[in-house]
């Protein structure tokens, strides 16, 4: 059974790009298809994995791994999300420092670079969307990335006061709404 | 102190990355280019760009690259390296792990809870100005050092949002372009 899901978790790991949300689809059709865990408890997990920090696929990895087998289980489910990334990260690593004052990778990196932020900037606006911001919430990140980027605060600072502000605003200002 | 400083700087960017990948990239870049200055700003860019190329979550990819980086860069040795990798991978889960089995002791309080659904409230708009930082914080000399640089940003823009060209095809186009303008 601990090796199943190793070797389960371990294809989700090495066979997924572009992150946890990429992973999901593959999760759950290794996970509730073959009947380790109901469709609606999967649904409850992703929720709560969801509303976890740290990384989601870590996440519903321990999540599924307790679930089965406890803390070894989610053990063993956890290094086999995480060891495909992380050899084939330490493989670039030790090989990329080697290159990277080659002339031709450093023309490469230098057309990378500006796309990436365009990467970055791209799910920015589609998270706006999906979050459904009004013209007052709107500021609420326009003062966080200023903070973040103009006046170097810690966004450990800002996660903090979004998370307490969100609560107090629950309270005091929504009351009975929650 | 390298490896103790690293252990807690990936240990907070686990217990406070809310909110996916890119948002957990301006919690990485404050402390590992800003603060400690383990890396530059370019070799950061660099990482974003191998992690989008490779399986896995950004989350680990980035600790993985950062551990090895940061320990060969301070002089040590590639085995201590390579533990410096292990130390940060490990360091980014740990948080993940006791939360997750704390949770699943107290499941059906914290399901639904209002108290988490209200934090949210918050969070979610925040997550918006974390992603926003990221990609300004990465606005700088070093990633854009001439008017191609914009181009190619313009050029990478409109074909993710709008054609929504899938992020690995994107950077090969984008090292395609590198190679021909900067021939």
């Amino acid at each position: 059974m601990y090796w199943t899901l190793f070797i389960t978790f371990l294809r989700i790991g090495a066979f997924t790009i572009g992150g946890g949300y990429a992973m999901l689809p593959l999760i759950q059709r290794e996970v509730v298809d073959r009947g380790w865990i109901s469709k609606e408890e999967f649904i409850d997990l992703f929720a709560v994995a969801q509303s976890l920090p740290g990384i989601f696929a870590v996440n519903i990895s321990i999540f599924t791994g307790y679930r089965l087998k406890k803390i070894p289980g989610s053990i063993v489910c956890a290094l086999g999300t995480v060891l495909p990334s992380f050899l084939i990260i330490l493989a670039i690593a030790l090989f990329f420092t080697q290159i990277q004052d080659n002339v031709w990778v450093e023309k490469i990196f230098k057309g990378l670079r500006p796309a990436v932020v365009a990467l970055i900037a791209v799910p920015c606006i589609t998270t706006a969307r999906s979050v459904k911001l009004s013209y007052k919430t709107i500021l609420i990140p326009v003062v966080a990335a200023l903070l973040i980027w103009q006046l170097n605060v810690s966004p450990v600072y800002i996660i903090l006061a979004a998370g307490i502000g969100g609560i107090l605003y629950g309270m005091y200002v929504k009351k009975g709404k929650i | 102190m390298i490896f103790w400083q690293l252990f807690l700087v990936y240990l907070k960017i686990g217990l406070f990355g809310f909110g996916g990948g890119y948002a957990m990239l301006t919690l990485i870049q404050a402390d590992v280019v800003d603060k400690y200055k383990w890396i530059s700003t370019q070799e950061f860019t660099d990482i974003v760009a191998i992690s989008q190329m490779t399986p896995g979550p950004i989350g680990i990819n980035s600790a993985t690259y950062i551990g090895y980086t940061a320990v060969q860069n301070a002089g040590y040795s590639t085995e201590l390296a390579i533990l410096g990798s292990c130390l940060t991978t490990f360091a980014v889960c740990l948080p993940s792990f006791i939360l997750v089995l704390l949770i699943s002791y107290y499941y059906s309080r914290f399901k639904n809870n209002k108290y988490v659904e209200a934090a949210f409230l918050g969070l979610r708009p925040a997550t918006v100005g974390l992603i926003a930082a990221a990609a300004l914080m990465l606005m700088n000399r070093e990633n854009f050092i001439d008017y191609k640089s914009i181009l190619i940003f313009g050029a990478a823009f409109i074909l993710t949002w709008k054609y929504k060209v899938h992020p690995i095809l994107m950077i090969f186009i984008a090292g395609i372009a590198g190679l021909v303008l900067y021939w």
